[in-house]
């Protein structure tokens, strides 16, 4: 990348550059050679930006009307879907834009099991990644709390709750998360001033994670690493952008399906009752989003063990570049991995199923068994597979496959013939 | 180089769809503009009902009404002919008092001083109307404007009578 011999054409232009060098950066940004092979899953770290943008608008505008207060919030909610000015849309838009946020989210980051996105040079890539999403849970969690409805309320009972699972001082840590000796106006307000701060920290890890992208720069679907630029690479600026605007135009649509047709299916009813301390709701559900881990911590019979089993499940992400002991980073080219991969999958989406289920019986012993699996995979598979799996031959280049037609034609031996052919 | 370039089909369609994403991103726009309107809840209250039977001449209230003061006055005979005996072209903002008050005996107006927006204080200043204590602005007894930096007269709101004993402002 030749940024830094970028100088701009105005002589006032270059006045500025030389002192904030603004243009040198969005220079950078728009000539940013990004492989030509990006398929459509790599639109969703665009889309991302959109989602998180798009909260953080919609976030501002809500607290304009909100009242963080245990007697008002409820109420204040209603004067927001009823009183104010298009209240409804942008509560609406902001409520099934955090699903929107997390499905794009998982696509984001299946996207990167499925190609090795996570593996060297881009661990550190990955690693603010899973902070991002540890922050959008945190982030999202919170929020389901403002309402003050009865999902709100025990949600923020249950989950504060996990904490007095550590030994000794759990108690001292929820009373201390409270403000109190239950979930009340304290606990309210401070979830509020959280709410409002998490997503300005996750803006800032998503710079971070940009910019630790462009140090080694995008990889692809064959998963390996660019040999000419001036071949294997395309400007950001307009290839990507295009792509990603056609891309997010596409998912615009299905946002605006649930907001304008259905902008209440992924929440539940019982959230439009006011929080009420005396009565629990019978069936105590979190955020689809949130579901598997939900499910894993059910699974385990004990207290302690099954909130250390969650937890785990999210922070074993962040070890993944080192579990995955494979060199070669595109499931394309591993037959093994690509299976495990989709079973991988399956796995989880059982563990968003049972997790909305009722925890008893079948559905208990299913829950334990994708438990085990998911654990499985990241600490037994992954590491065995790398040493064991015969990978097909990778292509000698990103342009090769395209040429090609097959990416087991672009061997070398292959490519030597076609270039006399040619 | 006389040759002026033709558009074609691809500047038709580049500028179309800078035109219609200008039309859904001013349209995406509007609801987090118009937000920041009053609301539903807001207008709702736009008028109030004041009960001035208790009122003696010379007396005043001052009622809430949208946020803001306003001043009832029940004149007395006295100050009704002396703002009725002003010479028009004297005055900074002209205005008839027979314009100003419905009924000469009373005098229904909003408490803001059309400087700043301070409230001025009754039976003050030296034409034994309002005198806003903020910067010195001088109402007479119709609440006009005879001294000092405001503007205008003392605004008229809507404002009818419902009954003899009820005024509905708004």
């Amino acid at each position: 990348m030749s940024d830094h011999n970028y100088t701009p054409s105005s002589k006032f232009g270059k006045w500025f550059n030389d002192r904030l060098p603004l243009l040198t950066l969005a220079n950078h940004l728009t000539d940013y050679p990004t492989p030509k092979n990006l398929n459509y899953w790599w639109t969703f770290g665009g889309i991302l930006t959109f989602c998180l943008i798009t909260q953080i608008i919609t976030g501002l505008v809500l607290a304009m009307h909100y009242i963080a207060h245990a007697d008002l919030a409820f109420s204040s909610v209603e004067h927001i879907m009823r009183d104010v000015n298009y209240g409804w849309l942008i509560r609406y838009i902001h409520a099934n834009g955090a699903s929107m946020f997390f499905l794009a989210v998982y696509i984001h980051i299946f996207r990167s099991l499925f190609y090795g996105s996570y593996k060297a040079p881009r661990e550190i890539i990955w690693i603010l990644g899973i902070m991002i999403y540890l922050l959008m849970m945190a982030a999202a969690f919170m929020g389901y709390v403002l309402p003050w409805g009865q999902m709100s309320f025990w949600g923020a009972t249950v989950i504060t709750n996990l904490f007095s699972a550590i030994p000794l001082v759990g108690e001292s840590i929820t009373t201390w998360l409270w403000g109190g000796y239950s979930v009340d106006n304290p606990t309210l307000t401070r979830f509020f001033t959280l709410h409002y701060l998490i997503p300005f920290l996750i803006l800032g890890l998503v710079v971070l994670h940009i910019w630790a992208l462009h140090v080694p720069g995008n990889n692809n679907p064959v998963g390996i690493d660019i040999q000419k630029p001036s071949k294997d690479t395309v400007p950001f600026h307009p290839y990507i952008v295009i792509k990603d605007l056609f891309a997010l135009l596409l998912f615009m649509i299905v946002f605006a399906f649930f907001v304008f047709y259905s902008p209440n299916i992924l929440g539940h009813a019982d959230n439009y009752i006011e929080a009420n301390p005396l009565v629990t709701p019978a069936h105590i559900v979190p955020e689809w989003y949130l579901l598997p881990f939900y499910a894993i911590l059910r699974s385990i019979p004990d207290k302690l063990l099954g909130v250390v089993a969650m937890l785990s499940a999210i922070f074993i992400l962040a070890a993944l570049p080192w579990l995955d002991t494979s060199k070669v980073r595109s499931a394309v080219f591993r037959p093994l991995y690509k299976q495990f991969y989709w079973i991988l999958v399956i796995d989880v989406l059982i563990l968003g199923y049972v997790g909305a289920m009722p925890a008893e019986g079948l559905y208990l012993l299913i829950a334990r068994v994708a438990t085990t699996y998911y654990f499985l995979h990241f600490l037994l598979i992954l590491p065995i597979l790398g040493k064991i799996e015969k990978t097909t031959p990778l292509p000698l280049s990103i342009t090769s496959p395209v040429l090609g037609g097959s990416a087991d034609l672009a061997m070398a031996k292959n490519t030597d013939i076609r270039k006399e052919k040619l | 180089m006389s040759d002026k370039k033709k558009p074609n089909r691809r500047d038709f369609i580049f500028t179309a769809t800078a035109a219609v994403g200008a039309v859904g991103a001013g349209a995406a726009a509007w609801p987090l503009i118009d937000q920041m309107n009053p609301d539903a809840s807001v207008k709702a209250l736009a008028s109030t009902e004041v009960d001035v039977s208790s009122l003696q001449p010379g007396q005043s209230i001052t009622v809430l009404w949208r946020g803001k003061p306003v001043f009832i006055k029940r004149r007395t005979e006295n100050e009704i002919s002396e703002a009725r005996n002003v010479k028009i072209s004297d005055l900074k903002h002209p205005e008839k008092d027979e314009d100003r008050a419905q009924n000469p005996e009373w005098l229904v107006m909003l408490g803001v001083c059309t400087h700043l927006g301070c409230v001025p204080l009754a039976d003050k200043g030296e034409y034994g109307g309002w005198f806003c204590p903020c910067h010195g602005s001088h109402y007479d007894t119709a609440g006009r404007i005879r001294k000092g930096p405001a503007p205008t007269n003392l605004e008229i709101p809507k404002y009818e009578f419902v009954n003899s004993n009820t005024i509905k402002i708004g």
